[in-house]
């Protein structure tokens, strides 16, 4: 195993991370959209609605998200805390 | 008494046999024993098989069923490919004790009585800690014995229900109860602890990333699906567990987020999963109990895939933390491919196993009608993708260049990873090849459009929320505070503070005490007139030397007036 200065894989080049974002978007895009011909059985009603699927798989993500990050300063240690006389876990 | 030996003493055989054996010898019996292990296991009948007699007891110890002979199937299937995964690089110690780790939740399958159950589950707590210490650093050896304490503990918890049980019941079966009086809440929290629930969850991400990369495999397998088969055998719907499980799935995700250990992210994320599982025993429905069990099946698959993509990385790399590692996919495509077919399959992608087993512990829950449970998991199965699904083959394969140009996998160990990820990929395509060994009928249909669409929704914009979140989720290297801070710093503080508190109470009273007694001395001197006798010198009144004979006469003087209030009274 060594060090290699930075490669030019085709995978992180500038215009393959653009081209993954516009694909993305379409994706995305068209998982909402085509909820107008696939009808998704809502259990509890509001499974059911338009987008819901969307919408609560991404403001679950940023809640999960920012409960994490407003934690981080309460639990968050330096890997040494419980073996200080160690340089690192 | 006997019509069929235990299968789990074939896989014991093994474990005896790795130690003595060399070379391709040694390599036959790691894939043998297991392999007939798994054979034997399909031998065994539904019901009671074979009958041991101790004490006043009958044991059971091979009882069939077709649960018991699915989670068997799994751990049987577990140890002959995480066997083909360490075999050239575990030392034969490991191998050997996780075999007999296997061995243990091979038992525990098929025991049909509650001291049966204890004694393979010990075998488990034991052989398991030795894997544990196989890691060989300094830290593995101190988080083996932390886990050794927790499992023993639990192991005692788990013997004073089960003494509880055989006493107020006088019978060792094996037969569904609830939490209702101590002893079925002693079992209950005897089998919680093996399941890495709160409070005590913290045991397992605590001591499986200090294993060795092929360690932290078998680890990955065993302990918490034992305890989840035990639940299913033990206490299918009960109430409390539906709630445990919802915050083991929290709070697996929670952790995994704050994480920067590659392979501690993966043993948060069993707690997330195993999760699921306990959530699901306790709704309790047929459903709800096939879906614990394929869960746990597919979920053994795809968790130890994930381990052994990380344990390549940590192998070839000697690095365990995120902030170390990334940009690998380079040189490792191998490793990073089955790492995201895993990933995929945590996270209940469509076409992976994840999906068609997952998807029917919700169901369950929206069968039961219980909305706030269907609505949890559905925001879990988004934090998985979140935390799993994205995080652990985002920061180690991809996010910046670390310039680590590493090998990728040896054979062996790609070999092993191929396998699961094809059965990753097989059990999403064909459900039913699974489906039709489950303990219940099944009626459930995993591929509609409708369902499909509502978790491509809930996982793509999940995997939207990481990236557009991603500065907020910067790697720090650090860890993560849990309940092993009680005891790991707390309880020895509190020691401290009260040795503290004793030794100062102790030096006060100790101080006054000799002012008091140096008070007295004082008093008496002065009362007895020391300081009148200079013949004396500094002598006080009792410290001087007296004359024998005087002595002689005070006794006598003292018998004599004995002898008077004796005959008086």
């Amino acid at each position: 195993m060594k060090k290699a200065p930075d490669s030019d894989h085709w995978l992180v080049r500038p215009v393959t991370i653009r081209r993954f974002w516009q694909v993305s978007a379409v994706v995305l895009l068209l998982t909402v959209l085509v909820q107008i011909s696939i009808k998704v059985k809502g259990y509890f009603v509001v499974d059911g609605w338009f987008a819901f699927g969307a919408l609560f798989g991404f403001l679950s993500c940023v809640a999960m998200v920012l409960v994490a990050k407003a934690l981080g300063p309460l639990l968050k240690r330096p890997t040494t805390y419980y073996t200080p006389g160690d340089r690192d876990v | 008494m006997f019509e069929m030996l235990p299968p789990a003493l074939i896989l014991v055989a093994g474990a005896l046999l790795i130690g003595p054996l060399r070379g391709h010898a040694r390599n036959a019996v790691l894939l043998l024993a297991p392999a007939l292990t798994l054979w034997a296991i399909w031998q065994v009948p539904d019901g009671v098989s074979a009958t041991v007699p101790f004490l006043d007891y009958d044991l059971e110890i091979v009882e069939g069923s077709p649960v018991r002979r699915l989670f068997a199937t799994i751990f049987a299937l577990m140890a002959v490919v995480g066997g083909l995964f360490a075999f050239r690089t575990a030392r034969w110690y490991e191998l050997a004790a996780a075999y007999a780790y296997a061995a243990g939740a091979v038992g525990v399958c098929f025991a049909g009585d509650l001291i049966t159950m204890f004694l393979f589950w010990e075998i488990m707590a034991l052989f398991s800690t030795v894997v544990v210490w196989s890691g060989g650093t300094e830290a593995s050896r101190r988080a083996g014995i932390r886990y050794v304490i927790m499992h023993l503990l639990g192991g005692v918890i788990l013997k004073v229900g089960i003494e509880g049980v055989v006493v107020h019941t006088g019978s060792i079966d094996m037969q569904p109860m609830l939490a209702t009086n101590f002893d079925t809440w002693m079992i209950l929290i005897g089998i919680l602890i093996n399941a890495a629930a709160p409070p005590i969850s913290a045991w397992l991400a605590d001591s499986y990333p200090e294993s060795s990369p092929t360690g932290s495999v078998f680890l990955s397998a065993f302990t918490t699906k034992t305890a989840v088969l035990a639940l299913i055998l033990l206490f299918p719907g009960e109430p409390v567990l539906i709630g445990v499980g919802l915050y083991m799935v929290m709070y697996g995700i929670i952790y995994a987020l704050l994480e920067n250990n590659i392979r501690r992210i993966l043993a948060y994320s069993v707690v997330n999963q195993v999760g699921f599982m306990v959530c699901a025993v306790g709704i309790g429905t047929q459903m709800a109990i096939n879906g614990a069990a394929a869960h746990a099946f597919a979920h053994i698959i795809y968790k130890a895939l994930l381990f052994m993509s990380a344990g390549v990385v940590v192998y070839r790399t000697g690095m365990n933390k995120c902030t170390e590692v990334g940009g690998l996919f380079r040189t490792m495509p191998l490793t990073a491919i089955c790492g995201i077919i895993g990933a995929l399959a945590i996270s209940g992608f469509p076409l992976t196993s994840g999906f068609t087993t997952k998807t029917m512990i919700s169901q369950a829950a929206a069968d039961d009608g219980l909305a706030m449970v269907y609505l949890l998991l559905a925001a879990a199965s988004a934090g998985v993708f979140l935390h799993a699904g994205i995080k652990f083959p985002w920061f180690v394969f991809f996010q910046k260049d670390s310039g680590l140009r590493p090998k990728d996998a040896p054979w062996n160990m790609g070999a092993a990873m191929v396998i699961f990820s094809a059965l990753c990929i097989l059990i999403g395509v064909f459900p039913e090849l699974l489906y039709r060994y489950l303990p219940y009928p099944v009626e459930y249909e995993a591929y509609t459009a409708g369902k499909v669409l509502f978790y491509l929704q809930l996982l793509l914009f999940s995997g939207l929320a990481f990236f557009l979140l991603l500065p907020l989720m910067r790697r720090t290297d650090t860890i993560s505070l849990d309940t092993d801070w009680i005891w790991r710093v707390g309880l020895k503080r509190i020691g401290v503070l009260l040795y503290r508190g004793l030794a100062e109470t102790g030096a006060a009273i100790s101080a006054a005490t000799e002012q008091t007694l140096a008070a007295i001395g004082r008093e008496a001197r002065n009362y007895l007139g020391a300081e009148r006798r200079p013949v004396d010198g500094e002598r006080g009144f009792f410290a001087r030397s007296w004359p024998i004979g005087l002595t002689a006469l005070w006794i006598a003087v003292l018998l004599s007036a004995y002898v008077f209030v004796y005959y008086l009274s």
